[in-house]
């Protein structure tokens, strides 16, 4: 299947600043993500990665300047409306649901699609049924883009930290995003889980045409699958551009491999 | 059967049902705390609580049975949506002892409000639960089961087969659940931490209402009605106070075991052993399963 072009900006930070007390965590940061695009931001430790991945996922509100989505400036939002407005995410950390069964945290991810009552839900009878199945249908076409049929009923808390990953990554599929946050999806993992974590990465942009949004620690990684790179350091904006500008640029190749002062 | 056999036969019945209402009281904490985190002090005073408003409504406006008992589960769900309005939501990321704190406030000011509004006499709650013994010939011995014991167990088996159905199976449980797990990744697939704490709540308080109504038509429904919550801890300790399934068994082993220690070790030791055995038990389990039958066992990395 070809790719869908490159399209319109979707998302656009403006001179985004963010501080915790005294700690500057982003300063002035502008960039756009544009539609069907996979966008990396890269950086050293503490940089702000993930603090510009919680600003715009709503987690954190900046002091200063403006997130504007699908055309709509944002203000102040409560943290779960992101996944209202079609923002799904993924964590460093993994945050799954531990308890539940691989089928049962995907189908969280529909939450928000799914509308019958309390009242139906409670007797479990007529649309709450029917929304049931439907949606249990295409939780099960993630899983099998994913393949994950094998552990579909295991608790998530039992699964190799490899497959946690992935089935993160399904449960923010299943929502059906038209922003997908990846916060650092290939951390810890060897090389063959890399690789195929990187194989659904694409194939998730390719197939579903998802805006993706990437956190990675990795440089070979990014620079390979990427469309466009941004570039942070202590917070403060170093470069924009494809991984060749980005790779080739003298400040960005000082903050990674350290300035000789003398 | 030999007459032994079957005195056995009829404390065991007599336990498992004492059991049971002992559970559904459990029921309750068990709700709120999976779903939160929060140890609800307040949970035997809204058992309280619900009672007052059901017999209160009945006998001001003479309703029949069913239309105040749907009232009072609305009621129920008005007090779970102040509770959240007026004290959870201010409490976002506190520890879980500042919560549980607000509860014990919470419980004074429920206790308050519905001394205030209904008084606070005794009162005769009768919803057309049948009474008395129900005695059962066989082979020339009689077997004596309370019928209120007998409604409370189907009512709490009912009870328990729908909320598992409804966590189970419906997307608004598989939320209850989520959020039980992990706030973060729930409020990150959309699912409003407020609406599922209004939604705990309402059930802790329809749940408080079918206890309440059950040791309330045995016993009257009064102030001491509330103290029944101290029957559930131990119950919470024994079978963990993170699952449903917990909450049913330990009150059930609670119920028997204190109703045949009173039998056969009473004599003994004078009796009233039935007052203490629970929190006996209880202790035992806090030294050697802190974390109860079926609760999950804490394991902190540090």
């Amino acid at each position: 299947m070809a790719r869908q072009p490159i399209g319109d900006v979707l998302l656009k930070a403006d001179n985004i600043s963010l501080s915790f007390g005294g700690v500057k965590a982003l300063s002035n940061i502008s960039f756009d993500v544009r539609e069907h695009e996979l966008a990396a931001i890269i950086g050293p430790n503490g940089a702000g990665k993930s603090s510009m991945l919680n600003v715009i996922n709503g987690f954190y509100h900046p002091q200063q300047g403006q997130i504007t989505f699908k055309g709509q400036t944002r203000s102040r939002m409560k943290v779960h409306q992101a996944a209202v407005q079609g923002i799904a995410r993924t964590f460093q950390n993994i945050a799954l649901f531990k308890g539940m069964s691989v089928l049962d945290n995907l189908m969280t991810g529909r939450n928000l699609k799914m509308h019958s009552t309390m009242l139906e839900q409670a007797v479990y009878w007529g649309r709450a049924r029917r929304e049931e199945l439907e949606h249990r249908g295409k939780v099960e076409e993630i899983i099998d883009f994913l393949n994950l049929e094998s552990v579909r009923k295991t608790p998530v808390g039992r699964l190799p930290y490899g497959i946690q990953k992935r089935v993160e990554l399904g449960r923010a599929l299943a929502a059906e995003p038209s922003l997908l946050l990846l916060d650092e999806p290939m951390a810890g993992m060897n090389l063959e889980e890399k690789e195929d974590m990187c194989r659904f990465v694409l194939d998730v942009n390719e197939e579903f045409g998802t805006t993706i949004v990437l956190i990675e620690h990795d440089m070979g990684v990014v620079m390979d699958i990427s469309d466009r790179v941004t570039v942070l350091d202590y917070g403060r904006l170093l470069a924009v551009g494809t991984p060749d500008e980005v790779r080739n640029n003298q400040e960005v190749i000082d903050a990674y491999l350290g300035v000789a002062n003398d | 059967m030999s007459q032994d056999l079957m005195f056995l036969t009829e404390t065991v019945i007599s336990g498992l049902m004492a059991g049971v209402m002992y559970s559904l009281v459990a029921l309750g904490f068990v709700l709120i705390f999976k779903a939160s985190g929060v140890f609800n002090f307040a949970q035997g005073v809204m058992c309280l609580f619900a009672a007052l408003t059901l017999v209160g409504l009945m006998e001001t406006f003479d309703l029949p049975g069913w239309v105040a008992v749907i009232l009072t589960v609305a009621v129920m769900a008005g007090v779970a949506w102040i509770i959240e309005w007026a004290v959870l939501r201010h409490l976002v990321n506190q520890d879980p002892i500042i919560l549980f704190m607000a509860t014990i406030g919470l419980a004074y000011v429920l206790e308050g409000v519905g001394d205030l509004v209904w008084g606070s006499d005794v009162k005769v709650l009768n919803l057309g639960i049948p009474q008395g013994a129900w005695d059962w010939g066989l082979d020339n011995l009689n077997l004596y089961v309370e019928k209120l014991e007998i409604v409370a167990a189907v009512t709490a088996g009912l009870l328990v087969a729908v909320l598992a159905i409804f966590f189970q199976k419906t997307r608004v449980g598989r939320a209850l659940r989520a959020v039980a797990d992990d706030h973060q990744a729930a409020l990150s697939v959309g699912i409003s931490l407020r609406s599922i704490w209004v939604i705990v709540w309402t059930v802790a308080g329809i749940v408080a209402l079918v206890a309440g109504v059950m040791w309330g038509s045995k016993s009257g429904v009064q102030f001491s009605l509330s103290l029944i919550a101290l029957k559930a801890l131990p119950v919470l300790i024994l079978g963990g106070f993170t699952s449903v399934p917990g909450a049913i068994i330990g009150g059930l082993i609670i119920g028997v075991g204190e109703k045949l220690a009173e039998v056969y070790v009473g004599p003994f030791v004078g009796g009233a052993i039935e007052n203490w055995f629970a929190y006996m038990l209880a202790l035992a389990f806090l030294l050697f399963r802190p974390q109860g039958l079926f609760g999950e066992k804490i394991i902190e990395r540090v």
